[in-house]
């Protein structure tokens, strides 16, 4: 009787461990590579972004930008403090609190100026997720796997940018089911979600949405080629990045 | 030994009972907040962490607070503390049921958890603290249950337990430690970009889960028949006096260093908690300096803390006082002001109360069950029992001989 309640136990744990190995062993076999980049695709070390806030000053403007991006990610409308933004506006004070200063040229205080990811190349977030749902590519954006994501919210207490949403609801009750992008998923209940630099378009060789409909406001690039586009403005004129004193390097550059 | 918690009185079963009516309750808040997500809680894109977390942190602290009976037992032989081991041990494992409980529920998609075992990723804080709460169950399960079971059949304690009771030791220090780096590691968060947090939250930790576990064996007294040995008690509440003496002194530590740097960002989620909330939380954070410093006053002073009368009180305001600091303002005070220096105000939702409510009942259900196993099996060795004149077995009191008669 015990020896063969043993011997079943002995059979269970075997064929429980078979059947947590045989799917890793069965995947490893294939070994060939599923997916092939496109050659149109655009390609750097670094991506970064430049906002000229002479020319894309006014709450109108970026949020007329704001609504391309949010509808070209599925973004949901929630209008309460559950919201969730990829890319909005707001004041100089709330948007670089570190360097404020009461007498600011008014012109310069008065302005409405763009947020989002800032893409940092040392990013906390990515520092503190458990399961590497949110990762820096080897382009440099911070990107999330919304499949991944166990819902913590460690990341966005982790971002000093304040530039994380979370899907508190389900997100498809605050989208216009007929206007969705289906070229870009809709996320599930549960998951952070951010503004992801436009990967998917440069993937096919275009700009990300917000740079290309801003009339030459916002320029993107790569950070470490001396000959972008981006390198050239930041050679030419003055700009900050938002709180660099925490030392993430934000990767979002303003032209003052 | 788990027998033993199934044979008990109509009051007993009563409690219970009563226990798993609140579970119930709870749990159909809960079935809701699984059904339509984290929305029917109060957080927000700005205050993205709530009650939840917040009762998870102090519970940490409660799951540590045993080592200030194990310790002095294993480390300084202070054997007065032996009868009063397992119940250290049996509130940690009750406490990390109920901080696992905790971060479950707060997670958006609880389904996907074994993510963080699937995908192990050691830069991760949150990796680390599953670990070391997983751990600290672990071996508080392994040790207080086999130590009961060879106390039952009057046997010295196994062998070899002996490294597993030191590690629990030292891990004890590391729930807290890891559970402060959660948040002390943060750029932009400056309520809590604090080398001392992790300092300040032992310290709260072994003065409000010791006043706890006494009050729970004060508590337990009267329904059974043990009897914490005086001076083991007595012990206990002095280590308690020292730790929130400690704790405070942290404090004013983080207060001294925001003030007197005049350091905008230290600043203001001191000045928000304390004066430019909502006149409820900052009425909480008053009672919370003034609960403090009046169980100081009442701990430090050898006729108050020797009262027996009055430790109840005294310890009550204690964990008033440590709750409302640890959890409830560092939550908000972390979250606020946002990193847009603007305010988002956060209070938990009347469901997020039940959830909690149900995770706590759940929580004051093993404690029933293993108390109950723990004092039975006390009663059945003779260890810690109440005379009639009120001492306990293990007092050797003048009194006990001629009435215990």
């Amino acid at each position: 009787m015990k020896n063969s309640r043993r011997t079943f136990i002995k059979l269970a744990s075997l064929a429980a461990a078979t059947l947590a190995v045989a799917p890793k062993a069965m995947a490893s076999s294939g070994g060939h590579e599923p997916v092939s980049v496109n050659p149109k695709a655009v390609h750097a070390k670094q991506w970064a972004m430049v906002i000229d806030t002479t020319k894309l000053h006014t709450a109108e403007a970026i949020e007329k930008l704001a609504a391309l991006c949010h509808a070209d990610h599925n973004v949901p409308t929630v209008q309460s403090k559950k919201e969730i933004k990829w890319l909005w506006n707001d004041t100089y004070a709330h948007t670089f609190p570190e360097q404020e200063n009461p007498h600011l040229a008014e012109e310069v205080h008065h302005r409405a100026y763009a947020l989002l990811c800032n893409h940092c190349e040392n990013p906390s977030c990515v520092r503190v997720c458990p399961t590497k749902a949110t990762f820096k590519r080897p382009d440099g954006i911070v990107a999330m796997d919304y499949h991944r994501c166990i819902g913590c919210r460690y990341c966005m207490a982790a971002c000093p940018f304040g530039s994380r949403s979370f899907n508190w609801e389900e997100p498809r009750k605050n989208l216009d089911l007929t206007k969705l992008n289906p070229e870009f998923p809709t996320r599930m209940r549960g998951v952070v979600e951010k503004c992801n630099f436009c990967v998917e378009r440069l993937a096919v060789g275009k700009m990300p949405i917000c740079a290309e409909a801003s009339e030459g406001a916002i320029v993107f690039g790569d950070l470490y080629d001396p000959e972008s586009p981006v390198r050239k403005v930041l050679r030419e004129k003055f700009t900050i990045r938002r709180k660099p004193s925490v030392g993430t390097e934000p990767c979002v550059y303003y032209v003052i | 030994m788990l027998e033993l918690a199934l044979k008990g009185s109509k009051r007993y079963y009563g409690w219970i009972a009563f226990l798993l009516v609140l579970i119930g309750i709870g749990s159909m808040a809960w079935i809701d907040q699984l059904r339509n997500g984290l929305v029917i809680t109060g957080m927000s894109r700005d205050v993205s962490w709530g009650f939840y977390i917040s009762q998870f942190t102090y519970l940490v602290g409660l799951a540590a607070s045993g080592v200030m009976i194990v310790l002095p037992n294993y480390f300084h032989s202070y054997k007065t503390n032996k009868h009063m081991v397992i119940f250290g041990e049996f509130m940690a494992i009750a406490a990390c049921i109920m901080c696992l409980f905790f971060i479950v529920v707060d997670i958006g998609q609880p389904q996907r958890m074994m993510n963080m075992i699937f995908h192990p990723t050691p830069n991760s804080i949150l990796f680390w603290d599953m670990i070391v709460l997983n751990g600290y169950l672990f071996l508080n399960l392994i040790v207080g249950w086999n130590c009961l079971q060879a106390d039952r059949v009057r046997l010295p304690h196994p062998h070899w337990l002996k490294p597993f009771i030191y590690v629990s030791i030292i891990w004890a220090f590391s729930i807290h430690t890891v559970t402060a780096f959660l948040y002390q590691g943060l750029p932009g968060r400056h309520y809590w970009l604090t080398a001392i947090l992790a300092a300040r939250f032992l310290a709260s930790a072994f003065c409000s889960g010791p006043a706890i576990l006494v009050l729970v064996l004060l508590v337990t007294e009267k329904f059974t028949t043990f009897k914490m040995p005086r001076n083991a008690l007595k012990t206990l509440v002095k280590i308690i006096a020292y730790a929130m003496c400690i704790n405070m002194f942290f404090f004013a530590l983080e207060i001294f260093t925001s003030f007197y740097s005049n350091i905008p960002g230290h600043m203001h989620p001191i000045t928000y908690l304390f004066e430019h909330a909502s006149a409820g939380l900052v009425t909480l954070m008053w009672t919370f300096i003034a609960f403090a410093a009046i169980a100081i006053t009442l701990l430090v002073t050898p006729k108050f803390r020797n009262n027996l009368k009055l430790l109840p009180w005294t310890l009550a305001i204690l964990v008033i006082a440590t709750w409302i600091d640890k959890g409830l303002g560092l939550l908000i005070g972390g979250f606020n002001p946002t990193p847009f220096e603007t305010i988002t105000p956060y209070w938990p939702t009347g469901k997020e109360l039940l959830v909690s409510m149900m995770i706590y009942a759940t929580g004051a259900l093993v404690v029933t069950i293993l108390f109950k196993i723990a004092t039975d099996v006390k009663k059945e060795m003779g260890h810690s029992q109440a005379l009639p004149c009120g001492c306990s077995t293990e007092d050797h009191c003048d009194c006990a001989p001629a009435e215990a008669e």
